[in-house]
């Protein structure tokens, strides 16, 4: 096989692939600026919309608790919310968001409580509002240290220790390293994002090199020249599968310093640098390399795979029409690796993308289980060989070539 | 030289079954000749050319094209071959000299020798002026020129053209039929496909018609008139190809 045709053909393919600004778009700038877009500018939108939503006093209506003035004094004398009187329509008004929440007090809750007799206290609240949630938050606080001081108090008049209610404490200790903890976090959304732009990055330039030529009238021009088919074909999927994982080593690399970025500004407090220990990925030079050697056969697959069935296509927008359903069959196994309680199995090991999305998972939280490792790492190849195979053939197949 | 024997092309249609776009075809072409393939539109003009330039394989029959077989050595075929038709368009992103050198390497040229060819055919061409702009940005033509500079570039012995003036202004079409007058002054086998007359009356020395897929007749512009006792080439094709027309609106 020469491979200085399939050189020449590649190189031709790469220039015009920079010199096309949708192929930039789509293979260097989107995932250049995805994360950092939505680490940096989200994350800081996010934070931003939270503490200003938790600066706010919120308005809370009191319904009843006429008789019980210790409760609602001490109430009246907390700075973090506005105790409004009782008005009608007060449900409507927590649905139109005029106020945050409605704490209802019963007929007689002081007396009732004071003769040991159970009584319950309702808060009304809107819920999944985040203002509606952060107002029932401190009622119910406040109303939780209520009751801890009556219980206290009942244990004191009997000479009774805090213990009889509290015999024993139950503690949670992490045994994990910090990179396992992060990993196992958001080792799923790694190995989703990897192959989602593999396959994005693939997407683009498979079209353009197959359905695109064919609309442009370049088919016809090339198919004249002397070069086989087969050398025509590799050179076009050596250009597909560098946009492919181009597409991923950016979109990694973005990831890195976005996370590095967030590191640095969210270490600057103490509060910040607890949150970030939790929160960052330790990725290190070990755990990309893995990370990009198992993502290398999927793109194999993606980049063969997706110029087969673009190439059955006779103009860009039918190619369109074919890949990007495509989309969904790779999203929802990239998906259901992220799902709690997946775990990559020698069963599992078998599916592509799945396998190589939960091993992804297991790479960056630092684990390596070698048989399985092996056993993807082949499957995906041999699943890859084929689709390579199919797309060779289907080049040689007049009736896909001059499809009419 | 080419030598196209018993070539046929058969096409699977859902709707229509088996069709037979090439039945049967043979002639010959020699060098430092221009044969003119004359035909309708569908009649198999197109087909029959793909079929020697090795972009279809045929269905049954072959052809010898400078020795070589198109069905057992089609690389071989295109390395010998310049095909240019209106359907092969430039790599619109590619300047024009790019566009060429790329061809130029892809039939094995080396550097130095892709160099001096790219230079002697923009001079011969007067391309100089675009060689570097990008063909998306070309007249049309400029793009014949560079389309024609492509198919020059390994200095085929044989060239192939397929409607090359269809679409096109007078004076861009006017270039075309110059170069293929050229391309027989300089010893090359010429074979082309057109619908046009005058083109045929102007440049072939052997004219074939084909119609259905069949080559009905085959001869010089005088053997034809002759046979025919007609003069204008417009009244002979009538005669020849009404019966089979016929016919097939009749199927």
């Amino acid at each position: 096989m020469s491979m200085r045709n399939v050189g020449i053909v590649y190189r031709k393919e790469l220039t015009e692939a920079l010199r096309d600004r949708r192929t930039v778009i789509s293979t260097i700038l989107v995932p250049l600026l995805l994360f950092p877009v939505l680490s940096v500018g989200f994350g800081s939108l996010a934070v931003a919309l939270v503490g200003k939503a938790k600066e706010e006093i919120p308005k809370v209506m009191l319904r009843g608790g006429e008789d019980s003035p210790t409760v609602v004094e001490g109430l009246r004398k907390l700075d973090k919310i506005e105790i409004v009187p009782e008005t009608s329509g007060w449900k409507d008004q927590i649905i139109n968001k005029e106020i945050r929440a409605a704490l209802e007090i019963p007929s007689g809750f002081q007396s009732d409580v004071a003769q040991q007799k159970s009584e319950t206290v309702k808060i009304f609240k809107y819920e999944g509002e985040l203002k509606s949630e952060f107002a029932t938050e401190k009622v119910e606080k406040y109303m939780k240290e209520y009751r801890d001081k009556v219980v206290k108090d009942r244990l004191a008049a009997k000479n009774l220790p805090e213990t009889v209610l509290n015999p024993f404490e139950v503690k949670q200790e992490n045994v994990a390293p910090p990179e396992k903890v992060s990993g196992a976090a958001f080792g799923g959304i790694i190995g989703y994002m990897v192959i989602l732009l593999c396959m994005t990055g693939a997407m683009y330039p498979a079209m353009d090199l197959t359905a695109g030529e064919k609309e442009r009238g370049t088919m016809e021009t090339i198919l004249s020249s002397p070069i086989s088919r087969m050398h025509l074909v590799l050179g076009k999927f050596f250009l597909i599968l560098t946009a492919a994982l181009g597409t991923a080593a950016l979109s990694v690399l973005s990831m890195g310093v976005s996370f590095s970025v967030l590191s640095h500004y969210t270490g600057q407090t103490e509060g910040g640098r607890a949150a970030a220990a939790g929160f960052l990925l330790h990725l290190g030079p070990k755990t990309v390399i893995s990370v990009f050697l198992m993502a290398l056969p999927i793109a194999v697959l993606f980049s063969a795979a997706l110029m087969t069935i673009a190439l059955f296509a006779k103009t860009y927008k039918e190619a369109q029409s074919y890949l990007t359903p495509m989309t969904f069959v790779v999203i929802i196994p990239a998906v259901a690796a992220m799902l709690p309680g997946v775990e990559l199995t020698s069963k599992l090991s078998l599916v592509p993308i799945l396998s190589t999305s939960l091993l992804c998972k297991e790479l960056v939280a630092g684990t390596y289980h070698w048989n399985l490792i092996a056993i993807i790492f082949s499957s995906t190849c041999v699943y890859a060989a084929a689709a390579l195979f199919i797309a060779i053939k289907m080049f040689q197949r007049e009736s896909v070539l001059f499809r009419s | 030289m080419i030598e196209a024997r018993g070539l046929s092309k058969r096409f699977q249609d859902k709707k229509r079954g088996e069709i037979r776009a090439v039945d049967n075809v043979s002639f010959t072409c020699q060098p430092g000749k221009i044969y003119g393939l004359l035909g309708a539109n569908g009649a198999g003009k197109t087909t029959t050319l793909r079929m020697l330039a090795t972009i279809l394989e045929p269905t049954d029959g072959t052809a010898m094209v400078c020795g070589y077989d198109v069905v057992d050595d089609p690389e071989k075929v295109r390395a010998n071959v310049g095909f240019l038709s209106t359907a092969t368009a430039l790599y619109r992103r590619l300047t024009a000299q790019e566009f060429v050198e790329y061809f130029g390497r892809l039939n094995g040229l080396d550097e130095a020798t892709l160099k001096k060819r790219v230079d002697d055919i923009f001079n011969r061409l007067d391309m100089n002026g675009f060689r570097d702009r990008r063909c998306d940005k070309l007249s049309t033509g400029m793009m014949q020129k560079t389309s024609i500079a492509r198919t020059l570039v390994h200095d085929p012995p044989v060239m192939i053209f397929d409607e090359p003036t269809n679409g096109l202004d007078i004076m861009t079409a006017r270039t075309i039929t110059a170069f293929i007058r050229e391309c027989r002054d300089n010893g090359k086998t010429v074979i082309f496909s057109t619908h046009i007359m005058s083109e045929v009356e102007k440049l072939c020395d052997t004219i074939g018609i084909i119609q259905s897929g069949k080559l009905l007749v085959e001869g010089s512009l005088v053997q034809l008139r002759d046979k025919y006792a007609e003069h204008e080439l417009e009244e002979i094709f009538v005669k020849v190809v009404t019966p089979h027309y016929v016919a097939e609106e009749n199927n």
